[in-house]
């Protein structure tokens, strides 16, 4: 049976295991019909143009997970940042584990999505909130809308700054041969408030994972919102990440988005403007090899004016790796003194990498200032050899330079652990064995 | 009192189409819509080859089987293919030795656009091959071209007399079933240029070709065939306007040219088509296909300024299929009132070290949108391929827009490419800094303009860069934002 098929079979399944008199459920039901009728993208969708599913939609997921697995901490310490205190929310094959969590509700939220679709004291909130930012005509975000039940809830009320980090760790167990998995999270940070997140998807067996997530954020005004991608899957875990976020007046929002493992990664990242005044920062690293395939399809859309945007993309490809840059920054013409800047810069290793890019730019608005630059080359032959003549191997001084290249979009990482934990994971992707943090 | 930025504004709107004019010169027009029958018919006027007619119906039925493509930026009612007459072409077609055999009703539509064929003749050295409705009435310089092997003529001319080249070279650069407005033409185009220059030989005058709509209502379906063989060089011009006319018209042409190893072609547009009313009424369709092979160390360099038609779509590409070839792309596009461009580039490197440069302007004004789309290409096998893109637009006012759509592929690691894109506004203070130099604001934004352009400009030939300088000046200055 077709996966889409079997989605659409098991929905029904689905309906029995969740309250289907809640508001929320006329919302999935909605979006499956979508889903029914789009099915899953194909490459003649101008947006997948550069990206097949094909591959791994031949798999036969199971998408409700039998028993409820268990992980012990020590086994995964590694996965977390775990040399500083914070807050923890985190699956197992997209169910919650209690013991490895660290939720909080004191003076924040850092909780489950079910348990704020259940909880009638949410309920203001969810309907407030839930899926009004997620595109409705998606057809991979309106399937998983369909079957959300589960993921991250966050809500930080007015004025509070959070002082430590909140982790949320999806794990993906290999107890079964190939499983789907779709969380939902919906962050909001209210007025002047401050948060960090820091968002993983781990599988710990070689089996096939396909995770499908939907995250919408909504950050008010004057709040700053500070999100970490760290995508460091095994190559047999494939991630289409859609992540939608809406700013109001003044508030400052950034995205960092380090791609390094997984077989498949597709990000999808959307930035709404409701106020003048707004900064949105997107960044991101993507250091691949293998056969491995990332896509960064971005979109900030201006539709206020004295808003800033800032996009930079760095890639470095090897072997039979892909690499897809798809930037669009969409100026309305009401969003006047507009500054937006999206660059793009890859370097190709190998001659059977393959890198597709298509900065684009549409500008109603006549008093902007809006560029996009976009490079594809190789490491500098002059910058090697003067490594090389002092002193420095040819392998740590290519290490060297690509580090030197992806460094621009580090800089901006407040969290020191996780600047650090970056460092380590590029040498280590790198091969080399040298301490980044000179 | 002051000339004042709202003044100019209106004076712009109001701004007619300048060269709107309607020649009453008798025409043959074949019945409306397209069939079979009726490419048979073209074919048949032509008095052309049996294997031609093969060829058009060949196209004609892929046709058939072709949807309109509809990604390009633009909005627009579509034509009705069948509501259009594929045949018109000036009913007393005599062969001319001189000019003065010329109706001299012609001759007087070629003055009104100031283009006198007379003066030309003289002056700039220019051999012009006037296509006028479909059909070339007057070739000039035919001797001193002859004289050196090389042949320009209509295409209809060229395969009655040159049948062999034509069938060679006809369709391997752009072919019959490329896309659907290629195929249209394929099958029913009714004249253009052919051109061929012998191996080794620099042709020693810039060929030009000015093409005119003139019937109401019959699409100009035009064909160029531009043929450099080994070593040789030509610069070719081709410049467009047509009078003004309500219904929209559509034109879509197919140019191809072919440089072998070592030759070079330079290909030269001014295109100041009927834009439309500043309501947005009327106005050409250009859906036009333009592509140029390069063999070994051959050059390809198209120069565009693209002031007119209602939608613009069009894409001069370079496929540098030969090591060290070059492809060269440099554009302006002006839009105004409800104007839509959709255009750029497509650089395709197949050989190894070939080089390309796509420099885009794009000015728009009032309510119209430009966009800039290009492709760069870069297969596994272009070892050391070089690209530089550069895409500027300068936007006029808050009612139009201004869109880049590059598309980057790679797939070898030696390939360098760099693209970069900005949009901008005419500022104030270069306004001012005019105005106080006793520039008055109308002289300041053409001057800034011209500016903004010259990057592109500097690449037309003399004579053409004049011509483009003063359309830039009628077409552009539009409101100050």
């Amino acid at each position: 049976m077709e996966l889409k098929d079997k989605l659409i079979s098991s929905f029904m399944a689905f309906e029995n295991r969740v309250d289907i008199d809640h508001p929320v459920h006329d919302i999935r039901t909605e979006a499956i019909k979508v889903f029914e009728e789009k099915g899953f993208p194909s490459k003649k969708d101008e947006l997948w143009k550069y990206t097949s599913l094909n591959t791994l939609l031949k798999n036969n997921y199971s998408v409700f997970p039998k028993d409820e697995p268990g992980l012990e901490f020590k086994d995964v310490k590694k996965y977390f940042i775990h040399d500083i205190d914070s807050y923890k929310i985190v699956f197992i094959d997209g169910i919650y584990s209690s013991h490895l969590s660290q939720t909080s509700h004191e003076g924040l939220d850092a909780c489950l999505m079910s348990s704020a679709l259940n909880k009638p004291k949410y309920r203001t909130v969810i309907e407030k909130y839930f899926n009004k930012i997620a595109k409705k005509d998606d057809s991979l975000t309106s399937l998983n809308t369909a079957f959300s039940r589960e993921g991250a809830f966050i809500h930080i009320p007015k004025g509070k700054v959070v002082e430590k980090p909140i982790q949320i760790i999806h794990f993906a167990t290999g107890n079964e041969a190939s499983l789907m998995l779709q969380p939902r999270s919906l962050v909001i940070v209210e007025e002047n408030a401050q948060v960090q997140i820091i968002e993983r998807h781990q599988s710990t067996t070689e089996n096939a994972v396909f995770t499908n997530s939907v995250t919408e954020i909504f950050v008010h005004e004057r709040a700053i919102a500070d999100y970490y991608k760290i995508q460091n899957d095994k190559q047999s875990a494939s991630l289409i990440d859609n992540t939608y976020i809406a700013q109001e007046k003044n508030s400052h929002a950034s995205v960092h988005t380090f791609s390094i493992g997984g077989k498949l990664t597709r990000n999808n990242l959307q930035f709404l403007h409701k106020g003048e005044y707004i900064n949105s920062t997107l960044k991101g690293i993507t250091i691949i090899e293998g056969k491995q395939h990332v896509d960064h399809s971005t979109l900030v859309h201006h539709s206020e004016p004295n808003c800033e945007s800032h996009q930079d993309y760095k890639g470095i490809y090897a072997d039979k790796s892909t690499g897809v840059f798809n930037g669009r920054i969409i100026v309305e013409k009401e969003a006047q003194k507009t500054n937006g800047f999206q660059q793009s810069n890859n370097i190709l290793i190998d001659d059977k990498a393959t890198i597709n890019a298509k900065p684009q730019l549409e500008i109603f608005a006549d008093d902007v200032k809006c560029s996009h630059g976009c490079t594809i080359g190789q490491l500098d032959d002059e910058a090697l050899f003067y490594l090389q003549t002092r002193g420095i191997p040819e392998k740590e001084a290519r290490a060297l330079l690509m580090y030197a290249f992806a460094n621009n979009v580090l800089e901006s990482v407040k969290i020191p652990e996780v600047k650090i934990r970056i460092n380590k994971l590029i040498a280590m992707k790198l091969g080399v064995n040298i301490g980044f943090d000179l | 009192m002051a000339y004042t930025e709202e003044e100019l504004k209106k004076e712009l709107e109001t701004k007619e189409y300048e060269y709107g004019f309607y020649t009453d010169i008798e025409s043959d027009t074949f019945p409306v819509g397209l069939n079979e029958e009726i490419v048979r018919a073209i074919s048949k006027k032509k008095n052309e080859p049996e294997w031609m007619t093969e060829w058009r119906l060949e196209a004609y039925r892929a046709w058939t089987a072709m949807i309109e493509p509809e990604w390009a930026n633009v909005k627009y009612k579509k034509p009705d293919f069948q509501a259009i007459s594929y045949y018109s072409a000036p009913k007393s077609k005599p062969q001319y030795d001189s000019l003065d055999e010329v109706d001299p009703e012609m001759l007087d539509t070629f003055n009104k656009l100031g283009i006198s064929i007379d003066e030309q003749k003289k002056l700039a050295n220019v051999a012009v091959d006037v296509v006028m409705d479909s059909v070339s009435v007057a070739t000039t310089f035919k001797k001193t071209l002859a004289e050196k092997g090389i042949i320009f003529c209509s295409i209809s001319e060229a395969i009655q007399e040159h049948p062999e080249l034509v069938k060679k070279y006809l369709g391997t650069v752009v072919p019959q079933k490329d896309n659907f407005y290629a195929a249209l033409n394929s099958a029913v185009f009714s004249d253009g240029s052919f051109c061929y220059i012998p191996k080794g030989v620099r042709c020693p005058m810039e060929l030009s070709t000015y093409f005119r709509i003139n019937q109401a209502g019959t699409g100009q379906f035009e064909r160029t065939l531009v043929i450099a063989e080994e070593g040789s060089y030509v610069s070719y011009l081709e410049g467009c306007t047509a009078p003004m006319r309500d219904e929209n018209q559509l034109h879509a042409a197919v140019v191809e040219l072919i440089a072998l190893d070592d030759a070079e072609i330079k290909y030269s547009t001014v295109q100041n088509w009927f834009p439309g009313d500043k309501n947005g009424k009327g106005g050409v369709f250009n859906f036009v296909t333009k592509r140029g092979l390069c063999e070994k160390n051959a050059k390809i360099s198209w120069t565009q300024v693209e002031t007119g038609s209602a939608i613009t779509w069009k894409y001069p590409s370079c496929v540098l299929k030969g090591d060290n070839s070059i492809g060269e792309f440099y554009s302006i596009a002006v839009t105004n009132n409800h104007q839509q461009a959709d255009t750029g580039t497509k650089m395709i490197h197949l050989g190894k070290n070939t080089k390309s440069t796509i420099i885009s302007k794009g000015v728009s004004a009032g309510k119209s949108q430009n966009s800039y789309r290009g492709l760069v290409q870069v297969n596994s096998r272009a070892e050391n391929a070089r690209n530089f893109s550069q895409c500027d637009s300068l936007l006029m006012g808050n009612l139009c827009g201004a869109h880049t759509f590059p598309y980057i592929e790679t797939k070898n690691k030696t390939a360098q490419i760099e693209h970069e894109a900005t949009t901008s506004k005419i500022g104030e203070d270069q306004i001012f800094y005019c105005n106080q130099r006793g520039i008055d604001t109308e002289k300041a934004i053409a001057l800034i303009v011209n500016g903004f352009s010259k990057d592109v400009l500097s690449k037309l030939p003399m004579e053409f860069a004049v011509e483009a300088q003063k359309l830039l000046e009628i077409s552009l200055e539009g409101s100050v934002g």
